[in-house]
């Protein structure tokens, strides 16, 4: 257990009060290592609750600027930061929250040439993504370095969150082995996106990955939690790993991470 | 037998706008095609051309994934919930 000083005793207090979390899980997470990929609608929240529950380690890839249209959700962002990397705008808001987390940013676009060395030190990976193809990259990475990612996405009024842990349970691809065509599937860009409900479910991946930094057992494994924010109503399907997956299957015929921009239904 | 489906929101279009519809029929089969009788172009959304799901949308049945099932061919019973759940990959 790392030596707390006396602030951190007092900023992770209802933190080390909880049974289930405690001195030794409070270093836990101070010691942990999360990678945020996107720091958009999912990636903001997550940021933020991420950096206050004292991450030690966080990495944020993203590549792209803060936007007007960006501020109805992505709320680690604010006005005055409009046209700055979004990446140094996260860091700034972290810096202010929390001095213990160390951020390493990564102003890069996520492809198949970049993905091993960016994922690199990392044990948790966030998937906050806006588009299948990166969606499918992260996947097959996560898979091929026994990485786990913490899936979470939504569309409207509608998400979906699980954890993808390819020893443990199943991947993306043993639940949709193949991305969508292009034009199968509006993007929110085209389908509108309810703001909060990115809060709901980017929140749902921390509190995912804190509780697999924790070592607790019930987590999203093998579950898709899906919430319908206009019904308020949360369900649990169950997932099961796929013995022909291509990619965790018993023969997998996917060994090498592919860039499926051909197939990316989400133009920047 | 009846069955309550889920429509997820990217097909509610179809539907009228409805999130949940009744189908009739006794296999995952019947309800698709009951499903398109009742809401025309349904099924070409959920199915390719040999009638098996497309490899991006996923049906259960109740809590279950019906391709761990007997796919299309997996009975319903009266009061069973299907669900169709496409992947979705918004998240900016």
């Amino acid at each position: 257990m790392i030596d707390f000083t006396d602030e951190q005793i007092e900023r992770y207090s209802r933190h080390i009060i909880l049974p289930e979390v405690g001195g030794e899980g409070q270093s836990r997470l101070l010691e942990s290592k999360v990678l945020l990929v996107g720091v958009g609608g999912l990636g903001s929240p997550a940021a933020f609750y991420l950096a206050a529950a004292g991450i030690g380690n966080m990495g944020i890839i993203d590549f792209d600027t803060v936007d007007l249209s960006n501020l109805q959700r992505q709320i680690i962002h604010n006005t005055e930061r409009i046209g700055m990397l979004k990446t140094e705008s996260a860091k700034k808001t972290i810096a202010a929250l929390n001095p213990d987390v160390n951020v390493t940013v990564f102003n890069e676009k996520l492809c198949a040439a970049n993905i091993m060395r960016l994922l690199d030190g990392y044990d948790y990976i966030l998937d906050g993504t806006d588009n299948f193809a990166t969606r499918y990259l992260i996947n097959d990475a996560c898979v091929m370095t026994g990485k786990t990612n913490i899936h979470g996405s939504i569309f409207r009024f509608e998400g979906q969150v699980t954890i993808f842990k390819s020893d443990k349970g199943p991947c993306y691809r043993c639940l949709y082995p193949e991305p969508p065509p292009p034009g199968m599937v509006p993007n929110c860009q085209e389908g509108g996106v309810l703001g909060v409900l990115a809060g709901v479910i980017g929140n749902l991946q921390v509190v995912e990955t804190l509780k697999l930094i924790l070592g607790k057992e019930e987590t999203l494994i093998g579950t898709l939690l899906i919430y319908d924010a206009l019904k308020t109503e949360f369900r649990k399907l169950k997932l099961k790993k796929d013995p022909h997956c291509p990619v965790c299957g018993d023969h997998p015929t996917i060994t090498e991470l592919i860039d499926h921009e051909e197939f990316c239904a989400s133009p920047r | 037998m009846s069955v309550k489906v889920r429509v997820p929101t990217p097909l509610m279009k179809l539907t009228n706008n409805q999130s949940e519809v009744t189908a009739e029929g006794t296999t995952i089969s019947e309800i698709l095609n009951n499903l398109e009788s009742q809401f025309a172009g349904i099924k070409d959304r959920i199915c390719d051309e040999n009638g098996t799901p497309r490899r991006f949308i996923n049906i259960y049945l109740n809590e279950e994934d019906i391709r761990f099932l007997d796919g299309e061919s997996t009975a319903v019973k009266d009061g069973d919930e299907i669900s169709i759940i496409p992947a979705i990959a918004g998240g900016a």
